[in-house]
C-alpha cells in the first residue's frame, strides 16, 4: 500500500496507514526523497500512529529514510509512536538516533518550526532582535507583565539574513 | 481446551490401583455437575442464607447479592466442570473484580467461597447418601476441584489488591500544562518499575506531556536491572516526544550506578525536585521572573507564573 | 478457540499475518497492555529472521501450560542454511545481513524463554515462550 504524502508549507507529512512491507518502505523512501528535492522541504513528518508493532526492521528502515533525507536537506520527525510500542522498542534496544520524535502532528510542526527558526505564533521575540519589528507585526517583544515568558527562542542566536537553519542547532 | 491432568493416586499403598474409580469419576463428574445445575435456584438461596447468617457482604443489597451470587454460582459450576486452570483463574479474577469495588475483604471472599463449597457438598451428600461408595468417588472428584477454586480465588484476590495498591503508589501528577511529575516512593523491583513505565508512557500520551520529572528521593536502593529500566524509560519517553528529568538521586544510588557502570549519558539528572521543576520549565520555555519589588512587599510577592501563550 | 495456528512465512505480508494471529491468541490467553505488543514484536522479529536467512519457513503459535502457569508458545522453523555459530548470532549487534543485529538477541530479551537449535545445511528452529504473570 502506498503511503500518502501531503505537503504543508516547507514540510512534508507522510502518514503510514498499515504495516509496511519492504517494497512500501522503499517506495516511501524514494517518494520522500524526490519530493524533498522538488519542494525544497526542510522538514519531514512521518506519522506512525497506525503501527501497532515497530520491530528492528521497521526501525532500521525509518532510520535510514531519516538519514537519507538529512543528506537531502530535511530533518525527520517521527510522530505517534504508541506507549506500548515505545516501551518494546527500547527493550529491544532500538532507538531512533538523529530522528526527532513528537507526540502528534501539532507537536511535530512546532518541533520543526523551532529547529528551522521560522517565526510562528508560539515564538516570542527577543528584545533588541534587529528583525523583531519585521516579524512580530508590532507586537510587544516581551510582555511587560512580570511572570514567566514562553521563550522558545532561548537558544536563538542573533543572526543575519539567510543562515542555514540546520547550522544553528543540533539535536534536541 | 485440555483438562488439567488430575493427580493420579499412584498406588499409594500398593493395594488398589485406582483405574476403575477414575473411570467412575469421569462418569460421575458430569452427573453431579448436572445435579448442581438443576438445583441452581434452591442451592443459591441456601448459600445466600448462609452468607447472611455469617454476616458477610453486609454492604450489598439483597437484590444485588442474589444477582451476584447467581453469577458466581454459575461460574463456579463451570470451573468445577472444566477443571481447567484458565477457566478457574478467569473465574477468580471476575469474582475479585466484582467484590473488591464493593469493599469486600480477603477473609470475606474466602469464607463466601468456602460456604459455597460446603453448600454444594451437602447437596451432593443428600443426593448420594444411599450409596456410600459412589459418594466417596464423587467427593474424590469434587473436593480437590473445589479446594483448587478456593485457593485460586484467595491468591487472585491478594494479587488484585496488591495491584491496586501498587497503582496508587505511583501517581502521575500534572503540575502544569505539558509537565508531569512522577514521585516514586519505596523499593523499586522489576515488576513495579515496568508498571511505572507503562503508566508514565500512557500519561505522556493522555496528557500530552513534553517534560516529565521523575523524583526518586523516596527510593532507598536500585539494582542494575532497575537502573537499566530507568534508562529505558527515559528513551521510550523520548520516542514519544517527551524529555525526562530524574531528580533526588541519593548518594548511595549514585554510587551504585557508577559502580555498576550503568550508562546514564542520555539521562538528564538534577539534584532535587525543585531544581528539576525549574529545569523542566526552562525546557518548556517558561522563565521565572520575580515581580519588581514594591515597597514593603518584598518576600510576599514571591514568584508568580504566567504564560504569554496558553 | 483454535489452540494452534500455523503460518507459512514466504513474504513480508505473511509476517504481518503471523503477528496479528499471535496477538489474537495472546488476547484470548489473557495477556494485556504492553505484553501484547511484546509478543507481536517478538513474532515479527523471528518471522523476519526466517525471511532474511531462509527465504521461507513457518511460524507456529500455540498456548502452553506449565504447572499453574499459562502462556503463549511460538515456534519458528525453517529449512534454510542454518547458523554455524549460534553464540555469535546471539550476540547483540552482530549481523550477517545489513540489519542491526538486534533481531534474535533482542527477541530473547523480550520473551521469558528462548531456545534456538540450528544445524548447518538443515535449518533453524527457534522456540520461545512468554508466561502470563
Amino acid at each position: 500500500m502506498q503511503v500518502p504524502i501531503l505537503k504543508q508549507g516547507n514540510y512534508l507529512i507522510a502518514s503510514v496507514q498499515s504495516a509496511l512491507s519492504d517494497d512500501d518502505l522503499r517506495l516511501l523512501r524514494d517518494d520522500l526523497s524526490d519530493r524533498v528535492g522538488r519542494f525544497r522541504s526542510t522538514g519531514v513528518i512521518i506519522d506512525v500512529t497506525a503501527l501497532d508493532v515497530i520491530d528492528s526492521f521497521a526501525t532500521r528502515t525509518l532510520q535510514s529514510v531519516a538519514q537519507m533525507l538529512k543528506l537531502r536537506g530535511a530533518y525527520t520527525v517521527i510522530v505517534g509512536i504508541r506507549p506500548d510500542v515505545a516501551f518494546v522498542m527500547v527493550q529491544l534496544g532500538l532507538t531512533l538516533a538523529d530522528v526527532g520524535a513528537a507526540l502528534d502532528l501539532e507537536e511535530a510542526l512546532e518541533h520543526l518550526n523551532r529547529r528551522s527558526h521560522k517565526p510562528n505564533e508560539y515564538r516570542t521575540m527577543r528584545t533588541g532582535d534587529p528583525r523583531g519589528s519585521a516579524r512580530g507585526g508590532g507586537a510587544p517583544s516581551r510582555p511587560t507583565l512580570s511572570g514567566v515568558n514562553r521563550r522558545q527562542d532561548q537558544d536563538e542566536k542573533p543572526r543575519s539574513g539567510h543562515a542555514s537553519p540546520r547550522s544553528l542547532e543540533h539535536g534536541r | 481446551m485440555k483438562r488439567i491432568v488430575r493427580r493420579k493416586p499412584q498406588n499409594r499403598d500398593g493395594v488398589h490401583p485406582k483405574a476403575p474409580s477414575d473411570e467412575a469419576k469421569d462418569v460421575l463428574l458430569p452427573q453431579f455437575v448436572e445435579h448442581l445445575r438443576q438445583n441452581r435456584t434452591e442451592l443459591c438461596e441456601q448459600w445466600i442464607t448462609h452468607i447472611a447468617q455469617a454476616e458477610l457482604l453486609t454492604g450489598m443489597s439483597e437484590e444485588e447479592t442474589l444477582t451476584e451470587a447467581t453469577s458466581v454460582y454459575d461460574n463456579y459450576v463451570e470451573a468445577l466442570e472444566s477443571g481447567s486452570v484458565e477457566v478457574l483463574q478467569a473465574y477468580a479474577r471476575k469474582l475479585c473484580d466484582r467484590i473488591i469495588p464493593r469493599g469486600g475483604e480477603t477473609h470475606e471472599v474466602v469464607e463466601i467461597v468456602l460456604l459455597l463449597r460446603d453448600t454444594l457438598a451437602r447437596s451432593l451428600l443428600r443426593k448420594y447418601q444411599n450409596d456410600f461408595k459412589v459418594f466417596n468417588i464423587v467427593l474424590d472428584a469434587y473436593e480437590p476441584a473445589a479446594n483448587r477454586i478456593a485457593n485460586a480465588v484467595a491468591v487472585s484476590f491478594v494479587q488484585q489488591q496488591e495491584e491496586a495498591i501498587r497503582k496508587l503508589s505511583t501517581p502521575v501528577l500534572q503540575v502544569r500544562e505539558r509537565l508531569l511529575i512522577l514521585p516514586i516512593i519505596g523499593v523499586l523491583d522489576t515488576r513495579r518499575a515496568r508498571q511505572l513505565t507503562e503508566q508514565l508512557l500512557r500519561g505522556i500520551r493522555d496528557r500530552r506531556a513534553k517534560v516529565v520529572v521523575v523524583d526518586i528521593t523516596g527510593v532507598p536502593v536500585i539494582d542494575s536491572k532497575v537502573a537499566n529500566h530507568l534508562v529505558q524509560t527515559v528513551e521510550a519517553s523520548r520516542l514519544m516526544g517527551a524529555s525526562v528529568i530524574i531528580t533526588g538521586m541519593s548518594s548511595e544510588i549514585a554510587q551504585t550506578l557508577v559502580t555498576l557502570g550503568v550508562d546514564l549519558s542520555k539521562v538528564n539528572t538534577v539534584g532535587d525536585l525543585q531544581g528539576g521543576i525549574e529545569e523542566a520549565e526552562r525546557l518548556l520555555g517558561y522563565e521565572v521572573l520575580r515581580d519588581p519589588p514594591c515597597a514593603g512587599m518584598e518576600g510576599h510577592t514571591g514568584e508568580k507564573y504566567a504564560s504569554t501563550h496558553s | 478457540m483454535a489452540d494452534e495456528s500455523r503460518i507459512n512465512i514466504s513474504n513480508a505480508a505473511e509476517i504481518v499475518t503471523a503477528r496479528r494471529q499471535g496477538r489474537v491468541l495472546a488476547v484470548q490467553l489473557g495477556f494485556d497492555g504492553s505484553e501484547l505488543t511484546v509478543i507481536a514484536t517478538a513474532i515479527s522479529e523471528i518471522a523476519r529472521n526466517i525471511l532474511e536467512h531462509a527465504k521461507d519457513g513457518e511460524v507456529i503459535i500455540s498456548r502452553c501450560n506449565h504447572r499453574r502457569k499459562c502462556g503463549i508458545c511460538v515456534v519458528a522453523r525453517d529449512s534454510g542454511p542454518g547458523i554455524a555459530d549460534i553464540d555469535q548470532a546471539m550476540q547483540y549487534g552482530y549481523s550477517t545481513h545489513k540489519g542491526l543485529g538486534i533481531g534474535l538477541p533482542g527477541t530473547k530479551l523480550l520473551m521469558d524463554e528462548f531456545h534456538i537449535v540450528s544445524v548447518v545445511g538443515q535449518g533453524t528452529t527457534v522456540t520461545m515462550k512468554k508466561w502470563r504473570h
